[in-house]
């Protein structure tokens, strides 16, 4: 039993990061009916940004937590602007064009991100600095959590929190919600469709890098294709939840890292990238749409 | 100089002519309607006019300004509000929040308020509804909505795009007395119907039009009486 809820722990935290992950894909996609496969490469140099901002805020000598919110806010920040420029410059002359289009280019930054930070950072894998020191915690009945676990779940549940505000209850929220139903009709009410676009993916951006921060507190070797398999992994997570649906990214992030944990500790390591797939097969064998998402007829 | 102006306009859909120099004309404080089967580019004329098409020819005038090469949200807040075919409400936003993005481009949060409450008075049936999802709505209560909604820009001019569309026949009437108590508020309304009768009994001019040209236009009293409209739009 302590066992179990031991691997529970470990799941959440781990499934939390790619719900932070997940959360990009479903917004952007909701959006632009784009699948936006440079996602998980700004994951990884949201955490490139972090090891630099680590650097200029000297955050790991005399490390204190208002630092290492520092850093990560410095990431979240200039990923957005990165998000910004890979918008405007890659998908925005796209956007009129047929759909495999965008999706090729999609690949086209994946590959430019993971090559130029190659060229940038060198293939060698970097240290991320201790900007917050590990320590446990004992939960009782045997299991164990870290601080920096603490960490990522309080980070990322404040993050999904604010979004939910953010989507729901304010007017940019409500605009995003307008164009992702209907184009349209959302410049009819006066919405910048482009602006609301632009933000989206700045939003979307920021919310990886901060995923990106958060894996490299605890697993401190990055390096340049270190975005590929969770990237791929929370892609999907948000089509196990639904693709497009906002509650729909973070349960399936959460169900794929819980997934994860379990087989890697009740079966075997090697199966651990395998039940990403396997989960992605089921879902599309049995409920297409996702578990929160609405079966969509296309129309001929 | 009329509040608007349509000059010479050509509209290419790819290759589709849609429409051919139309010339179209709206006084402050008119209905106009334009008439004319499906496909004759009455919707087409509409979201030039809003922006939301580009004009390959001619120009939109809109209170003197040419307003031609503006993109559609700016259009909005110039004063030139549209409900579009189909309605196209935000079916997972409430009513509320559905009239709330009517007035995006206001800053005005007390004068907001204030309309929003005026449209329910207008549209009762819509403050019954309020918190519920639009997508929920029965086909004349979006239309409804999506008036309201136009409504909550503050427009002079306001496009409206089949509002009788597969609404229930005795809520088509209500819909059109509300249109002309719009238009007595100061708005001035121009509207696309296939429902030529009911659009020529409340419009002050009309305008035919027949694959992407206007052939007609009177006073909406003497089309209703012309022959040709009798026979091609009113059933003889």
């Amino acid at each position: 039993m302590s066992e179990f809820l031991q691997q529970l722990v470990n799941g959440v935290t781990w499934g939390s990061v790619y719900a932070l992950i997940a959360l990009g894909y479903t917004m952007v996609y909701g959006i632009l009916r784009l699948i936006n496969f440079a996602h998980g490469d700004v994951y990884m140099l949201g955490a490139f940004i972090g090891l630099y901002a680590s650097g200029w805020f000297h955050a790991a000598e005399n490390p204190n937590p208002l630092k290492a919110l520092l850093v990560l806010l410095t990431s979240m920040l200039l990923s957005a602007g990165i998000g910004m420029v890979i918008e405007r410059l890659a998908y925005k002359p796209v956007r009129k064009s047929p759909r495999l289009s965008a999706l090729i280019t999609a690949i086209g930054v994946s590959l430019l991100l993971e090559n130029g930070g190659l060229l940038l950072f060198g293939a060698d894998p970097k240290f991320f600095p201790q900007i917050i020191p590990a320590h446990n915690i004992s939960l009782g009945m045997g299991v164990v959590i870290s601080n920096q676990q603490v960490i990522v779940l309080a980070v990322s549940l404040a993050l999904m929190i604010g979004l939910r505000t953010l989507v729901l209850h304010t007017k940019v929220g409500k605009a995003m919600q307008a164009v992702s139903h209907n184009h349209m009709a959302a410049s009819l009410m006066g919405i910048s469709v482009d602006s609301i676009i632009t933000f989206t993916f700045m939003i979307g951006s920021a919310l990886a890098a901060a995923a990106g921060v958060l894996v490299a507190l605890q697993s401190p070797k990055i390096e340049p294709l270190m975005g590929i398999m969770p990237g791929l992994k929370a892609f999907v997570a948000a089509v196990l939840g639904g693709i497009g649906n906002i509650p729909g990214a973070v349960v399936g992030g959460l169900v794929m890292g819980v997934a994860e944990v379990m087989v890697t500790g009740y079966l075997s390591s090697t199966y651990r990238d395998a039940i990403a797939f396997v989960l992605l097969i089921v879902i599309l064998l049995v409920r297409p749409a996702g578990i929160f998402g609405k079966a969509v007829t296309e129309k001929v | 100089m009329s509040q608007l102006q349509v000059d010479g306009l050509d509209v290419y859909y790819g290759a589709v002519h849609a429409l051919k120099g139309v010339n179209v004309r709206a006084e402050a404080g008119e209905i106009v309607t334009l008439i004319g089967a499906n496909g004759a580019g009455k919707t087409t004329l509409l979201r030039t006019i809003s922006g939301l098409v580009p004009a390959k020819g001619g120009r939109v005038m809109f209170e003197g300004k040419d307003i031609t090469k503006i993109p559609a949200h700016e259009i909005v807040a110039l004063g030139i509000s549209q409900s579009p075919e189909g309605r196209m409400v935000f079916a997972n936003l409430s009513v509320e929040d559905n009239l709330e993005l009517g007035a995006y481009r206001r800053k005005d949060g007390a004068g907001v308020r204030k309309d929003r409450d005026a449209m329910f008075q207008l549209f009762p049936r819509l403050l019954e509804r309020r918190k519920q999802l639009s997508g929920t709505l029965s086909g004349g209560e979006q239309q409804m909505l999506a008036i309201a909604r136009a409504l909550m820009s503050r427009p002079r001019l306001l496009l409206l795009d089949e509002p009788s569309l597969g609404i229930a026949p005795l809520l088509v009437r209500d819909i059109f007395k509300n249109i002309v108590e719009i238009n007595r508020g100061g708005v001035t309304v121009l509207l696309v119907e296939q429902n030529a009768h009911m659009a020529l009994s409340i419009a002050k001019r009309g305008y035919v039009l027949e694959t992407g040209k206007v052939v007609l236009e009177d006073d909406a009293a003497k089309l209703a009486t012309n022959d040709e409209v009798r026979a091609a739009y009113l059933g003889g």
